[in-house]
């Protein structure tokens, strides 16, 4: 299984490889700087929506050993998540903090964005064994935090669209289904699905 | 076709030799091209324009000491929401737009109105390259060498009247050529404005070409407009109607959302944007931003049309 685990970790730094070559070829076209942003913020968006997906999935007989890839595949979003955050601060603002904070202040999109970040955060830190264990089931409800997360980071997609509302329907429309089928899933058993 | 200022042909209205020389010479070469693309000898699959040279430019009309930024980026990444709503859509899109023949409605308060065929509204302006900053409200920007003449010049001809003080455009709006406009993602056609002294200001220009070249499609061929000091989706593409008026005129991104974008929609970086820092913008093709400069750095030629007015309120 350890051995799965790893070729997961090997397949979500794909897209980073793909990205990294693009940027070595100068193939990331005329501003390649919002290219890698917006690259690294669609990757964690899709690791957070594929995340969503491990639990629905699982309950299909024979598929529960699913469950030991959802780790890797939360820490791949956040991965995809601090490099979108590095991303805006170093290749879009080169670290002026004063606009930096204004822009967080000023924009509702971006201080919805970082909020996103900023619930992932504890999320992938107490990813660890050993956090696991300590936390006991506290762990799980912390890490219902993914759901509020989500739709934080789908809403900070609409509002930085400025007219094309497509894209964003789209994952709107996705993580509907995830998260309906957890509250269809609840009212059915009246128990959390975890 | 009404065309009804100057019904009498003179000798300057025959096509001189050369350029008919040069046409035959464009078709010929479009004709290669074209069969290279059916052939699939398109290297990469790389989408870029068509090459056709404009002759008789005056060059250097307006120049710019700043690195012009490459024909290549200039062409494959555009804002042009009747060919897809993704930066590098028109480039891709753009081949269903036939731009000739294509003619223009010039109506409202003037006192020649009438349809005139591009032809016609070209003849009597010479070609002029003009170098300008262009600043996206995205805070990106580029400078560009644009081809083309003064719209005041174009406007003169068709003789605006005492009550006109606008000036409306509209773009073409046939799905079929322009498929971005089968969905409603803005209310088309696009339409765009302008105050009558900005439009007759010598820095607004309708332009023809850039880079020494005809507009490729993406870039809003064969007609569009530039004025360098306001942001750029005030330059409206393709346009087919110009519309002199009494009333300010209903602009689309303003109609799309009020609160974001202006009529006068000047290059401003007091004025602070929801979605974009406009203090500052990056330069296509360079890494640290730079300092977005009031009136997009024409201030010293245009600034004087605002004196007076609260320009916060008026964005």
């Amino acid at each position: 299984m350890a051995r799965v685990r790893r070729w997961v970790w090997l397949v979500s730094l794909i897209p980073l490889a793909w990205l990294a070559w693009g940027a070595w070829q100068g193939g990331l076209g005329a501003n390649p700087v919002e290219r890698v942003i917006r690259f690294c913020g669609d990757w964690a968006l899709w690791g957070l929506l594929l995340t969503l997906t491990v639990t629905p999935l699982r309950r299909i007989p024979g598929w529960s050993g699913l469950i030991r890839y959802r780790r890797m595949l939360g820490l791949s979003a956040f991965f995809y998540a601090v490099l979108h955050v590095t991303g805006y601060v170093v290749l879009d603002h080169f670290f002026a903090w004063q606009t930096i904070l204004k822009d967080i202040l000023k924009r509702p999109y971006i201080t919805i964005g970082l909020t996103a970040f900023l619930l992932l955060v504890p999320l992938a830190i107490t990813s660890t064994r050993g956090w696991i264990r300590r936390l006991g089931s506290a762990w799980q409800k912390l890490h219902r935090l993914i759901y509020p997360a989500s739709v934080l980071v789908v809403i900070h997609y609409f509002m930085m669209v400025k007219a094309d509302y497509r894209a964003p329907l789209v994952h709107a429309g996705i993580l509907g289904v995830l998260l309906g089928w957890r509250v269809g899933w609840w009212l059915w058993h009246r128990q959390p699905v975890g | 076709m009404p065309f009804r200022w100057n019904p009498e042909l003179q000798s300057q209205d025959i096509t001189p030799e050369s350029w008919f020389r040069e046409r035959r010479r464009l078709l010929q070469g479009a004709a290669v091209v074209g069969a290279g693309v059916l052939l699939g000898v398109e290297p990469f699959g790389e989408v870029t324009a068509k090459s056709e040279p404009l002759s008789d430019v005056r060059p250097g009309v307006v120049t710019l000491d700043e690195a012009q930024t490459p024909f290549k980026d200039a062409t494959g990444y555009c804002n042009f929401y009747e060919l897809g709503s993704g930066k590098e859509d028109p480039s891709r899109h753009g081949g269903k737009l036939v731009t000739d023949p294509w003619s223009v409605l010039i109506d409202g308060e003037v006192a020649r109105p009438g349809s005139v065929s591009l032809e016609e509204l070209l003849k009597p302006h010479p070609l002029e390259e003009r170098v300008y900053r262009m600043r996206c409200v995205e805070a990106w920007s580029m400078v560009i060498p644009w081809v083309g003449f003064p719209l005041g010049d174009l406007l003169k001809r068709f003789e605006p009247t005492p009550k006109a003080r606008y000036v409306a455009f509209e773009t073409l709006h046939d799905p079929k050529q322009l498929p971005g406009q089968s969905r409603n993602v803005l209310q088309w056609p696009y339409r765009e404005g302008l105050r009558l002294d900005e439009a007759m200001h010598p820095l607004t220009i309708l332009a023809v070409g850039m880079y020494g070249q005809r507009l490729p499609n993406q870039n809003g061929a064969p007609l569009r407009l530039v004025v360098p000091w306001k942001y750029g989706f005030k330059g409206i593409k393709s346009i087919v109607r110009i519309t002199l008026t009494e009333q300010q005129p209903v602009t689309s991104w303003n109609l799309q959302a009020p609160e974001e974008y202006g009529f006068f929609a000047n290059v401003n970086p007091e004025v602070p944007h929801p979605r974009w820092e406009q203090s500052s913008e990056r330069r296509l093709g360079e890494f640290r931003r730079r300092e977005t400069l009031p009136f997009n750095g024409y201030a010293a030629q245009v600034a004087s049309l605002y004196a007076g007015m609260d320009l916060a309120r008026y964005f």
